[in-house]
This record gives structure tokens, sequence and C-alpha cells, in this order.
């Protein structure tokens, strides 16, 4: 086996079952939707730069922010973390290749088949799907030919995931290093699995909701239809109890990922490493029986919104004990600022910001003022750019060195640290003033009296854009920065800084002996 | 003084800033409820800031002391139970003393009992009609004429030329002050939301369901929103304009609006 080198050509990437391989794949295909969900961002933010149609009609607007979220979160943000978990998990468990790995490349060359036919709608008779990204009916049953295929998709996606999750989980529980007990595992490890099970259970939830919405539109059914007895609200409770999981299945992976980089470089063992697991599993928990905050002006009885307020405010403190935790990790330590960290930095400050406006979002009263206004859209953006983006690039220069066996630009990266969390900034934090004063969200044109913040958002959406072509020339450049060395860096924890850099093919054949795992870790 | 202050820097741009009419927070609005409103959002908004201050200084005061350039030796702790049992604490103490006033609001928003009159709102694909149920009053109400023209795709015209653009609609709901308006709301093809932020009510209009909610707006003036629930391509489209008057000049406008009917139903 260990003489065994990747096949040549095409193939090797066609037929690979290799961990490393599948994750190369993971990660590049989940740039290349950011880009594409980031151009359709820039036509959104290019029609809202002033008031009045500029560019495009509001048709397709629509289309532009429905595909935008769809590609950013199914596309960009959750397979760039399944990206993360097929490199790292194996080499951080020490284990030689995920369980399932003829399932692990299925589940990989599933989703440039489903993206693929996501993107054909847009060629499709009526556009592509126009109803957001949460496909309420019955506005979803107005969408064109390209309702089919949307629902088609999005059944591929979750395929993906559901098959991506178990692949983790049984890699996880079965093939870890001896002597690696639960609670001694890597948070970034750690996360995962909570994470896993979290996609296991809501995914075909999702797979559910829009199976019906297929069978309400072409086999007569009413599920959500009024007039046939239906009810749409339901599919908002359903979509909701998938919905809400989803945003922490696309923020635990970051905060693995944060736990990781923060305590190499402040030379100091991470702050509270079981309070974090019991944090993350709360969290997931909880995740469960808030769906409905997002749907306090549907018509609720009291005692449902005063419960889903309640359970909702009550997500923020193993929230805090997280954001807590890791500044009691930099606290008297030795800090060094390389760009993973500074990634990492931000992503603590600015994802409390949005920690705190979703706190803010809990209150009902001021929620029923909130909802659907520019208020929310600067709310998830926060917990998820300068939050989920912003730590996928930490962990991109963290493991570079490990992935290539080259350091990559430090100023380059630096610099594309610095632009983007600018322009993050500006694009979203004029969007609260905008909701608070009274801008809905989805809307193509708005009133003069919103002109000013709109354009601020936009020239820091285009600016943040720009930016990232940083850290495309950075992935290019890395091949002849200086040679890495094994551990890359000066004080990390883990087994994946115990083998060579770039990790050769096959890793770990033969579980690491006690010693070895021990080092690392203590 | 005083004037000095006023001359300083921030002090100009925030004068300029308010006479320009830049909205930066919530309206506190023109009914009990919006202003209790406006305090829970200051409320939750104070308790962010006073927690980020906290937060963002003990993370500061390490990005700056704890450097390795500064020569600081890492310390090698990794808990302390005291610490994270005060941080998990008293989160949530404070928590409860936002939840609380929140909820006396929820229950007084829930309370639509005893209206001065009642008003079914029907959304439909792209406007809003209002259906007075204590008179014969119904209408439909869509943007206003001058916003209609503007808002195509290359018309030539200058939103900034159009007054209230896409906040105009050709027949507003009237009310009268000080009465408490019960708002039923439904739709008749997908889900709109009826938002007037200056009244702090949104509840979605949704097809065979019928929502309530209610206001009692103290202040005679036009308020102005839009729909809040995306319901296809001109959901931007579908302004919500309630104009609130002082009680005679209601009486003469439901006199006008009989009159109307009669006349051309002849
Ligand atoms: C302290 C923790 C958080 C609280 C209390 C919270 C609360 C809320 C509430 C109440 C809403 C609904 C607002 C509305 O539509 O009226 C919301 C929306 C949203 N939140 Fe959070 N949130 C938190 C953290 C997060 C995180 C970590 C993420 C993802 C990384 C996230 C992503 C979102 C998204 C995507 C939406 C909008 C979905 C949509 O309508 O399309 N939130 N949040
Ligand atoms: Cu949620
Ligand atoms: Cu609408």
């Amino acid at each position: 086996m260990a003489d065994h080198g990747p096949d040549k050509g095409i193939k090797r990437w066609l037929y690979t079952t290799n961990h490393k391989d599948i994750g190369t794949m993971y990660l590049i295909f989940s740039l290349v939707m950011f880009f594409i969900g980031g151009s359709m961002a820039l036509v959104i933010r290019t029609e809202l730069m002033q008031p009045g149609l500029q560019f495009v009609h509001p048709e397709f607007f629509n289309q532009m922010t429905t595909m935008h979220a769809l590609i950013m979160v199914f596309g960009a943000v959750m397979p760039a973390f399944v990206g993360l978990a097929n490199w790292m998990i194996p080499m951080m468990i020490g284990a030689p290749d995920m369980a399932l790995p003829r399932m692990n490349n299925w589940s990989f060359w599933i989703l440039p088949v489903a993206f693929g036919i996501l993107l054909s709608t847009l060629f499709m008779p009526g556009g592509a799907p126009a109803s957001g990204w949460t496909m309420y009916p019955p506005l979803v049953l107005q969408t064109g030919d390209a309702f089919p295929f949307l629902i088609f998709s999005v059944h591929l996606m979750g395929i993906s995931s559901i098959m991506g999750a178990i692949n983790i989980i049984v890699t996880i529980l079965n093939m870890r290093a001896p002597d690696m007990w639960l609670l001694k595992m890597p948070m970034f490890v750690w996360t995962w699995l909570i994470t896993a099970y979290l996609l296991i259970a809501v995914m075909p939830v999702l797979a559910g909701a829009v199976t019906m919405l297929l069978t309400d539109q072409f086999f007569g059914t009413s599920f959500f239809l009024a007039a046939g007895g239906g009810d749409p609200v339901m599919f908002q409770h359903i979509f909701w109890f998938f919905g809400h999981p989803e945003v922490y299945i696309m923020i635990l992976p970051a905060f693995g990922v944060v736990s990781e980089i923060i305590p190499t470089f402040s030379r100091k063992p991470l702050f509270g490493h079981d309070s974090m697991v019991y944090a993350a599993s709360c969290i997931a928990f909880l995740s469960f029986i808030v769906w409905a905050h997002h749907m306090f002006t549907v018509g609720m009885p009291l005692s449902g919104q005063l419960f889903f307020m309640f359970a909702t405010m009550l997500i923020a403190v193993p929230t805090g004990v997280k954001i807590f935790n890791w500044i009691g990790t930099m606290w008297r330590g030795s800090l060094t600022f390389e760009t993973p960290m500074l990634f990492a930095l931000a992503f603590v400050f600015l994802f409390t910001i949005g920690g705190f406006s979703g706190v803010m979002l809990a209150m009902v009263p001021a929620d029923i003022q909130y909802h659907d206004s520019y208020f929310v859209v600067a709310h998830f953006h926060y917990v998820l750019v300068p939050g989920s983006i912003f730590s996928l690039f930490a962990a991109a220069y963290y493991w570079l060195p490990k992935w290539t066996g080259h350091m990559y630009n430090e100023t380059a990266g630096k610099l594309h640290f610095w632009l983007s969390t600018f322009f993050v900034n500006l694009t979203f934090f004029p969007m609260h003033f905008l909701g608070l004063a009274g801008m809905p969200r989805r809307i193509p044109d708005y009133s003069t009296q919103f002109a000013d913040f709109n354009w601020m958002a936009s020239v820091g959406a285009i600016g943040f854009g720009l930016s990232q072509l940083i850290f495309v020339y950075v992935l290019l450049t890395c091949k002849k920065g200086a040679k890495a060395t094994d551990r890359v860096w000066e004080a990390p924890k883990g087994l994946e800084w115990t083998v060579p850099s770039p990790a050769p093919y096959h890793t770990f054949d033969t579980p690491p002996v006690k010693r070895v795992a021990q080092e690392a870790f203590e | 003084m005083m004037r000095k202050l006023l001359c300083s820097v921030p002090g100009l741009v925030w004068a300029g800033a308010a006479s320009a009419d830049y909205a930066v927070n919530m309206p506190k609005g023109v009914t009990e409820l919006s202003a209790e409103t406006y305090e829970i959002h200051m409320l939750a908004f104070w308790w962010c800031v006073a927690i980020g201050v906290v937060v963002f200084g003990a993370m500061l005061y390490s990005l700056v002391k704890h450097r390795k350039s500064k020569g600081v030796q890492p310390a090698d702790f990794s808990h302390s139970t005291m610490a994270e049992v005060v941080w998990t604490a008293l989160p949530c103490f404070i928590l409860l003393f936002m939840a609380v006033p929140a909820a006396e609001t929820m229950i007084k928003l829930e309370d639509s009992r005893d209206p001065d009159m009642s008003v079914v709102v029907t959304g439909y694909q792209w406007r809003w009609h209002y259906d007075y149920q204590d008179s014969d009053i119904a209408f439909y109400s869509s943007l206003a004429e001058s916003s209609l023209k503007a808002r195509r795709l290359e018309s030539g015209i200058d939103p900034y030329s159009v007054e209230n653009y896409l906040l105009e609609v050709d027949n507003p709901l009237v009310v009268p002050v000080g009465a408490k308006v019960r708002v039923l709301l439904t739709s008749n093809d997908v889900l709109h939301a009826w938002w007037v932020p200056d009244l702090a009510i949104k509840k979605d209009a949704i097809p065979g369901i019928i929502n309530e909610t209610w206001f009692k707006a103290d202040v005679a003036g036009t308020y102005r929103g839009q729909c809040a629930e995306l319901c296809g391509k001109d959901h931007g489209y579908m302004p919500v304009v309630v104009e609130v008057l002082e009680a005679d000049a209601y009486a003469e406008w439901i006199a006008g609006q009989t009159a109307d009917t009669t006349g051309s139903n002849e």
C-alpha cells in the first residue's frame, strides 16, 4: 500500500478514494462556488448601489438573491468544511484514511452534478428559482421550468451531505489512534462530530419538505396549499426545523478551526477544552428547539412565542462560553499575529457582533421590527462572512504549508486579511442602520432615504470581492514559497504536525505509537 | 462653550446627518407599543454594548500586553472553574433582565380585544386591499403613479425628483387618531407582510389564514412602510401608507368616501 502513489491525470481525481485528494477537490470546488456566488452578490450590490433600477429587472434580481444564498450555503461553506474534515480529521486522529473511502468519492462527485443542475436553471424558461433560499410556498410554486430541477438539486446536495456526515462519524468513532479517548480529541474533530450528527438529523427533514413541494406542484397534494386544506405556514416550520440547525452546521466547524488556531499562536493550551465540548453539544441540542424564532410574524400563540424567545436567548449562554474560552486561551499567552491568527482573531471579534445582533433578534417585540429587514441581513452576514468564511481562510492559511509543503506569501496573506476585514465591515455594518430605518430585505430598489448606506455597502462589497483575488494569488504562488518544516509553526499541537510537510499521500498506515500521540497533545 | 461643541467636527457630521434625515435607529413611533418596542430594542442594545466593552476590552488588553514581541513567557493554565461558573451564570441573569420586559410587551401586543374599528387587509401580487369592517368602504392601494413611472429600468427619471419614491400609494389606509384599530390580515395569492415601522407592527398575510394585530396611533400624520415578505417580482413595489387623521378630518374623509361610492353606483 505505502508505495502505491496516485494515478496519473484525470483518472486520479475521478476514481480517487484518498481522503487528501477528495479533501482538495472539496476545497477547490467550494472556492469556485464562492466566486460564482460572490459574483451574484456583486450583481445584487451593483443594482443596489443607487436608488432606481439601473442594471437588472426585478425578476432577475430575485433570481440572484436566491441563487446567491443557495450557492453560498450549500456550495461554498458546507463543502469547504467537509473538505477540511476530509483532509484533517484522519490526520488529527491518526487514521490512514476515511472509514468509507468509496462513499467519500461518491459524496464529492454528486456535488458538481447538483450545482451543474442548479446553475443550468439560469438558462431555463422562467429563469432560475426566485423565491429566496427559504423556498416558501406558495411563491416557490410560481417558479418556471426550474422548479423540479431546484428540488432535485437540493435532494442531491442533501444526499451528499448525509453521506459525508456518516463517513465522518464512522471515521471518528472507529479509527482513532490508541489512547485518543473521546475527550482527548482535538476541538476541530469534536465540533465536526457534533455537526455530522446535526446533518444526519436535519438534511432528511429538508428533503421531506422539498418533496412535499414537489408533490404539491405535480401530483395534486395540498400539504401547503390553503385551497386544498393545507397550511403554507407548516412549510416554514419544517424548513426552519432544518434551517436553524443548518446555521449551526455552518458555524460549529468554524468554532473548531478557531479553537485549533488560537492556542497555537498563543503558545498556550486551549482554555476549558471540556467545557468547549459541552458548550458545542449544548448549542447543538438547543438548535433543535428554537426554529420558530424565524417566524415571529406568522401569527403564533403567545405561549409559543414566549417559549421560542426564551430558548433562543439561552443559546447565547453556551455561545458566550466559547467566546470567553477563546479569550481565556489568549490571556497571558505569548501572542504572535501570523495570517491564520489574524483571521481567527477577527472571527472572535466580528462573530461576537453577530451574536449580539442575534440576542437582539431574539427579543420578540423588537424582532417584529427587525424581521425581514436589512437588520437580519446584517446579522446573518456577520455570523457567516467574518464568521464561517473567515474561519475557512484561517484554516486554509494554517494548514496550507502542511498540504503543499510550502509557506504561503505572508505579506499577501496579511494584505488579504486587512482588506477583507475593512471591506466586510464597510459592507455589512451599515446594513444594521438600513434595517432599523425600515428597509426590507430582498428588494431591488429602495426609497431615496436609504441611498447613502446602500452606497457604502455596495462599495464595501466590490472591495471585498476584489480582495479575494489576493487569496487566489496566494494559492497560485504557494508552490514558490519557502519549504515548510514538519511542524510549520512554533508551537502547534496535534498529530497532523508529526507527519512531514507536504503530508505524504498516505499517512498513519500504522497507528501512531502512544509516545507520538502523547507528545502531540501534552 | 456650547457653540464650540456644536461646531466640532462630530457635531457637524451629526447635525448634517440629522438634517438629511438619515435614520440610523429604530423609530420611536407613534403608539404606546412602538415606544415600548423601542425601549426593548435600546435595552438589548445597551446590554450588548456593555458586554462588548468588557469582552472586547479584555481581548484588546490581551492583544496588547500578552505579545511574544514583548518577551512574554506563556502561562500554562487551561481552566478555571471559578471563571467558568461566573461567565455561564452571569449571562443567564442578564438575559432574564431583557426577557421580562420583552414578555410584558408581547402580552400587550397580543391583546386585540375591544377594538374601535377593524380593517381587513388582503395582500395581492402586488398591491394591498383594505376593507373597513364597520362601514362599506373598501379599496385597493397600489404604488403611486409617480413612482410607478420612475421605477422602470432605464426610465430616465431621477428617483430623487419623485416625492416619497416607492413609499407613496394612490389610496392610503385612513384611520382616526387615538382609535384602537384591529388589523385582520390575509392574502389572495402568496405570502406578504404588512409593515409600518412607526406603528411597530409587522404581520404576515397568508392565504387561507386570518392573522390579527392592532395599533392605536397617538399622533396624527402619514406613516409609511413596505411589504416585508418576498412575494415575487414586484415585492419592492407594494408600499403601505397609513394616514392617521384627527377626528373631524376623519369624519370628513368617511363622508367623502361614502359619497364617492354612492356616486359611482348611480
Ligand atoms: C447568539 C446566537 C444567535 C442568535 C440568538 C440568533 C438569532 C437569530 C434570530 C432570532 C433570527 C431570525 C431573525 C428574523 O428573521 O426575524 C436569526 C436569523 C438568522 N441567523 Fe441567527 N442567531 C444566532 C447565531 C447565528 C449563527 C451562528 C448563524 C450562522 C452561522 C446564524 C445565521 C442566521 C441566518 C442565516 C439567519 C437568517 C435566515 C433567513 O431568514 O434567511 N445565526 N438569527
Ligand atoms: Cu435561527
Ligand atoms: Cu412582498
